[in-house]
């Protein structure tokens, strides 16, 4: 599975060679949605760890226990008005690019190089197992492992119930359908911090992948070509 | 163009070929098709960033205002989740007690209304009492669920000939704290001129003796110890906190 193939070719004294194959893994939408997205998201978790200093606890405001004491300078904002307005202006962009992302994949097909499904089932065993105690690589026909496909599913999953659970937070009263799906308004900030963290376990599992991976891989979500593939 | 190719295809099959200067050519291309991303960076810069947050926070706003549904009535509760009375936090931007004389308390009602002048707590507690336990949600992230007992602010302001057409009602309070509501939270079934809290009169904490109860509302809409009201198309200040930076609107 992938997109377009180009071999890549060196002449010399009238004599072809190839030199590298690369394969268009991510087209242009899918690229500006991922560095937005990650931008917007970047600002939303500063600007909410910010208006969480407001009120750090999720139990009763009297008497206040506080669950821990976020320091300021990891936070944006300056203040709970402060981080109000980047929350309330991120999430837009953050929203928007979730969207347009989410529509394009179906529209071309091309989610079936994201989406986790039965059939990546068989391959998550010998995964886990080459990741985790040291077996062999399993060997790549597609894009991604299954293990991959997980990760991104589920980030995407964390990514629809960030905004779900924002909503019933920010309008308990107009969707209070919503904020009742989650136990009420009080539990509703609490999921929406929780999944929170997990799109930030997320996050830090994919950087360390990019680090650990080849400089090709990063190249590929900015020029969308990957030289090289492993597949 | 390169361009994606439906699936499932086994293994690599070579489509094209294409020389090294080509490909690094194409790639850097494509690099600069993501030039867009730069545009956020517009952020970064003092100058334009408070003018676009501000921009931003009210396209939030706006989106508020056009969620906001007349008839939809926020979610009520039984007695038994009320928060108790001594665990229902006092919020003052000042003191916890303005000084109010109750003797001499009107409300003061102005605008764009048939009969303006000076209100008593007599006048408007002798229109029909509402008495509902909903949601106090502070823009800090607390809530708790309260009694709150009142007249309609929209039978007040049919009993005054408030003109309905007009935008705003703004309310100034005896400690100097003011605040603008929309018409159409103003005209909410459920937004009070609350007198009462836990079927007692209002504590002089709580905002005696008269506060607005707005269930539709985040806390800081819902002032306390009133004394003005009007009915206006045109707002100067908005509110204590809005004028520092919060939601103008902030609808729940």
């Amino acid at each position: 599975m992938g997109g377009a193939v180009v071999e890549i070719i060196r002449t010399k004294d009238e004599e072809t060679e190839t030199v590298a194959r690369a394969v268009y893994e991510h087209p242009l939408l899918v690229r500006l949605c991922h560095w937005l997205n990650a931008i917007a998201l970047f600002v939303m978790v500063g600007s909410g760890l910010q208006i969480f200093r407001a009120f750090p606890s999720f139990g009763a405001k009297i008497p206040q226990k506080d669950l821990l004491n976020w320091p300021k300078a990891f936070a944006i904002g300056g203040w709970l008005g402060g981080a109000l307005e980047w929350h309330l202006t991120f999430v837009w962009i953050y929203i928007a690019t979730g969207l347009i992302y989410l529509g394009y994949q179906l529209f071309s097909g091309n989610y079936r190089q994201v989406l986790f499904t039965h059939r990546d089932l068989p391959g998550v065993w010998p995964m886990v197992k080459h990741y985790f105690f040291f077996g062999p690589k399993p060997p790549l026909h597609e894009a991604y492992n299954p293990l991959q496909k997980h990760a991104y599913t589920s980030a995407i999953a964390l990514g629809v119930l960030s905004v779900l659970t924002g909503i019933a937070v920010w309008k308990p009263v107009q969707f209070s359908w919503l904020a009742w799906l989650m136990g009420g308004f009080h539990l509703a900030r609490l999921w929406h911090f929780l999944v929170m963290w997990a799109i930030l376990a997320f996050v830090l599992g994919h950087l360390v992948m990019v680090v650990l991976h080849s400089w090709n891989n990063f190249v590929s979500m900015l020029t969308g070509w990957k030289k090289d593939p492993e597949y | 163009m390169p361009k994606i190719v439906k699936p499932p295809t086994t293994r690599w099959k070579p489509e094209g070929r294409m020389s090294e200067g080509n490909f690094a050519r194409m790639s850097r291309r494509e690099l600069l098709k993501m030039a867009p991303v730069v545009i956020l960076g517009a952020f970064a810069i003092p100058g334009l960033r408070e003018p676009l947050l501000k921009k931003g926070l009210a396209v939030s706003d706006l989106a508020s205002a056009l969620l906001f549904r007349r008839g939809h009535l926020a979610p009520t509760f039984a007695e038994s989740e009320l928060t108790p009375f001594q665990k229902f936090p006092i919020n003052g931007y000042d003191v916890d007690d303005p000084g109010v004389i109750f003797e001499n308390w009107t409300l003061t009602v102005g605008g764009a209304v048939e009969k303006p002048g000076e209100y008593t707590l007599a006048e408007v507690q002798a229109l029909p009492r509402m008495r509902q336990n909903t949601r106090h949600v502070c823009v800090e992230g607390w809530d708790v669920i309260g009694r709150f007992g009142g007249a309609k602010l929209s039978d007040f302001l049919t009993m005054v000939g408030a003109d309905t057409s007009a935008r705003y009602i703004t309310v100034a309070c005896a400690d100097d704290y003011y605040e603008t509501l929309d018409m159409a939270t103003a005209l909410h079934p459920q937004t009070l001129l609350c007198y009462e809290m836990y079927d007692q009169p209002l504590t002089r904490e709580h905002g005696a003796p008269l506060r607005l109860s707005i269930p539709t509302k985040v806390g800081y809409k819902q002032a306390k110890y009133l004394t003005d009201l009007k009915v206006t198309n045109v707002v100067q200040k908005v509110g204590y906190w809005e004028d520092q930076g919060y939601s103008e609107f902030y609808g729940l």
